[in-house]
């Protein structure tokens, strides 16, 4: 099998023997056996540290989640600085998680909890900060300083949760550059290997923004406010 | 220059840091890898807590001091588990999305060796989500991360009588420069070692001991490095790990035979034993939840669906799961007092790659998340405490001259030998020979390997020259760590002569409570590896 990776701006290929294996096993197999200096980021293998997250013919996947065909192109995530070859720094884009205050602001007595209240965010605390969304978003091409998918996703995994005090300070951190600033296109919600949709959670945001006054600020631009009486579109 | 520098930054280190913070020290936290990448993300199974009706803390205490098969400090495990409940309020605080029971209270079930459902759970990502529950309290408290940088070297304020560690030189990954970080004091968070057993593990890449070789090159003693925990099933062929709830729930063994053969959810050091045993035996043996439902399979279990068809291309509800036991946790590490102080005066240590000694000869599945959050907290706490104690460390570029030595000289190896090689090997023979049944032959013989591995370096060294994230480079520098910790782990094996918890000798069947219920004690003393043993705590006499 014919593995092409992408490094430096150059395609490589590698032929590679190991039947059945995952893409990673694979990176190991030529960087153990035939070329040393080729450089990716790993770590458990069982798809939960968010590590080798990367791009195949375009889409991104877990390295350690994918089996590959003959011919396949291996190429670093998108919209984040390469370091080198596979390996991308991901500090500007952790960076967003401070700016959407994703963490909790819980209060002195917490309340009980039902199978139900806990359902509502199962799924989007399963993140691992993988990056793959990050690298799907088409908005960076325009705006740097989108705080992005997996960070809404986040800033939403805390607002509805029903310990979290500070619903508004939430909602408050993710108006600029952010919930209104996605297209809501769509492109995070199939390369997610949690099967998370940050474009979904992105929505929830806008509603719970709207319940709470906010609007979009693309309408608000065109004769400033709602105007109920002809839909703006 | 900081009060406290945590090296790690994986569940141990963010508890940890945390903590200092809070008692007022200024806090860096350095890691070779990105906060939510470390090991900690791989625990699924939960955190045990006596907060369910009818458990009790004392319970609690029995079943880990039972486990521990004489080598659990009362003192340690009292403080473990009694702490342990307002740990997991703790973590309920900060956001943990723990499953629920229809009383809306944690849900919790029973792994191996608990008389009762004691493990608090969020489905089988338990470790994951407290894991970025901690990243994101951190990020909220501001904690200084400096990501991507490898531990090379302790570095020590030597003023003849009076010997402190005061900092690390790091090899940043991305720039290829070393750097010093100095403080007042360190705590040494960076997991454990079953990468020893490469292949071997269910754990990450990264589990490569590096903290407890530099503690050991620091002059730190070492203790019970011989207890390896050998987690009853990996997937056959790339053991991977497939949680202990699934047998907590009620999935079966079988053999090649498709009988049941031994008890599901006896403690993981003889179940281990009793699978490897079969799979001489019969040839093979499987793990069998189909009985447990599709719905149940992925509302309970879903990443374990996921691997074993992934790895494995079997489907859990439908076809038998291949497994084997595998290395997964060393109860070993750098000794350290009640403070989590380690034997050198300023380095604390938490987490795997310490030894609280609250599991002894086997630890009980969920006491290890238990762990890094109730001495995480000690170990930040005291840390920021003694760093208070201090005066202004003397700086000296000493050390990060000498580790700029020791990367000139590797720079100049040969490459004759592939180390990547005699890293596979390494595992191989351990798993072979100091892995679930020991032998004095067999240990004699992969000590001499070892020591071939070790005179065998200068002709071993990295291929490539990059300047700029070099894993090749890190890579071989992790297996000049693990070769240290191989030799003393050995040395250890080898003079238990006794059987007791994970530590099984064939030539030694029986446990010897009156020479061995003692902790071994490892130092190096001008690179060679010295070996004693040290007396167990009993609890503390309550006036």
């Amino acid at each position: 099998m014919i593995l092409n990776i992408m490094r430096s701006g150059e395609q490589v290929s590698y032929k590679v023997s190991t039947k059945e294996a995952t893409l990673l096993q694979l990176l190991s197999e030529i960087k153990t056996t035939q070329d040393a200096t080729l450089s990716f980021a790993s770590g458990c293998r069982s798809s939960v540290c968010g590590s080798c997250a990367m791009r195949v013919n375009g889409k991104e996947v877990l390295a350690c989640a994918y089996k590959p065909q003959s011919g396949d192109l291996v190429e670093p995530l998108r919209n984040v600085p390469v370091i080198r070859d596979l390996v991308v720094d991901m500090e500007k884009a952790l960076s967003f998680n401070k700016v959407a205050q994703s963490w909790a602001v819980s209060a002195a007595k917490l309340p009980a909890i039902t199978p139900e209240d806990a359902s509502v965010n199962e799924v989007q605390s399963d993140c691992i900060l993988c990056g793959a969304c990050y690298s799907a978003c088409p908005v960076y091409a325009v705006n740097p300083e989108f705080i992005g998918p997996f960070a809404l996703t986040r800033n939403w995994r805390y607002v509805s949760d029903k310990r979290e005090e500070d619903v508004a300070g939430k909602i408050a951190a993710v108006q600029s550059n952010g919930i209104w600033d996605c297209t809501l296109c769509g492109e995070c919600v199939p390369v997610c290997p949690q099967g998370i949709a940050p474009k979904s959670d992105i929505d929830m945001l806008r509603n719970k923004s709207n319940v709470l006054g906010y609007m979009d600020p693309k309408y608000a631009d065109f004769g400033g406010g709602l105007d109920f009486g002809a839909p703006v579109f | 220059m900081v009060d406290v520098l945590v090296i790690g930054s994986g569940g141990a280190g963010m508890v940890a840091a945390l903590a200092a913070q809070e008692a007022g020290a200024s806090v860096a936290v350095v890691s070779k890898t990105y906060p939510t990448r470390s090991q900690t993300c791989m625990a699924q199974g939960g955190i045990n807590a006596s907060i369910g009706e009818g458990d009790s803390v004392e319970s609690h205490i029995a079943d880990t001091l039972k486990s521990a098969q004489g080598l659990g400090d009362e003192a340690a495990i009292d403080k473990l588990c009694r702490e342990g409940v307002e740990a997991v309020v703790w973590l309920d605080s900060i956001g943990v999305p723990f499953s629920r029971s229809a009383e809306s209270k944690i849900a919790q079930r029973r792994l191996g060796g608990a008389s009762t459902d004691r493990a608090c759970y969020a489905q089988d990502y338990t470790g994951l989500k407290i894991l970025h529950s901690l990243y994101d309290s951190c990020l909220k408290a501001e904690i200084e991360f400096h990501n991507e940088h490898f531990l090379m070297e302790l570095i020590i304020d030597d003023r003849g009588d009076d010997r402190r560690v005061c900092g690390a030189v790091f090899k940043e990954l991305k720039s290829g420069e070393l750097k010093s970080f100095y403080a007042k004091t360190v705590i040494m968070a960076t997991g454990g070692y079953s990468r020893v057993y490469d292949h071997y593990s269910t754990n990450a890449t990264g589990s490569t001991g590096d903290g407890l070789a530099a503690a050991l090159r620091a002059g730190a003693v070492v203790s019970d490095l011989e207890f390896v925990q050998f987690h009853p099933t990996g997937l056959k062929n790339a053991s991977i790990l497939i949680s202990e709830s699934a047998r907590g729930a009620g999935g079966h063994l079988l053999n090649a035979h498709g009988d049941r053969f031994t008890d599901e959810l006896q403690p993981r050091d003889a179940l281990s034993r009793a699978i490897d045993e079969e799979i001489k035996k019969s040839g093979a043996v499987f793990l069998d939840i189909r009985h447990l439902g599709e719905n149940f399979i992925d509302h309970e279990l879903p990443q374990e669906r996921k691997l074993a068809k992934l790895y494995e291309n079997v489907d859990p509800v439908t076809d038998l799961i291949p497994i084997k036991p595998v290395a997964h946790y060393t109860m070993g590490g750098i000794a350290v007092d009640e403070r989590a102080e380690s034997t050198l005066d300023g380095l604390f240590a938490v987490g795997e790659c310490a030894n609280h000694n609250v599991h002894g000869a086997n630890r009980l599945g969920g006491n290890s998340l238990l762990e890094l959050i109730v001495f995480g907290k000690e170990a930040g706490s005291s840390a920021a405490k003694a760093a208070k104690e201090y005066a202004e460390v003397q700086v000296s570029e000493k050390t990060e001259a000498e580790v700029e030595q020791l990367l000139a000289a590797i720079k100049s190896y040969t490459n004759e030998v592939d180390f990547y090689q005699k890293r596979t090997e390494l595992g191989a023979l351990f798993y072979r020979n100091a892995g679930i049944k020991r032998s004095e032959k067999g240990l004699l013989t992969a000590l001499e390997q070892v020591h071939g591995m070790q005179h065998q370096l200068p002709k071993m060294g990295a291929l490539d020259g990059s300047k700029v994230y070099n894993t090749n480079l890190m890579e071989f520098v992790e297996f000049t760590n693990m070769l240290t910790l191989a030799e003393a782990m050995l040395a250890a094996m080898l003079e238990r002569k006794e059987s007791r918890g994970a530590h099984a000798r064939v030539d030694f069947s029986e446990r010897d409570d009156v020479l061995y219920n003692r902790h071994s004690a490892v130092l190096l003393h001008n690179r060679r590896v010295e070996i004693g043993f040290t007396q167990v705590r009993a609890k503390v006499q309550e006036v």
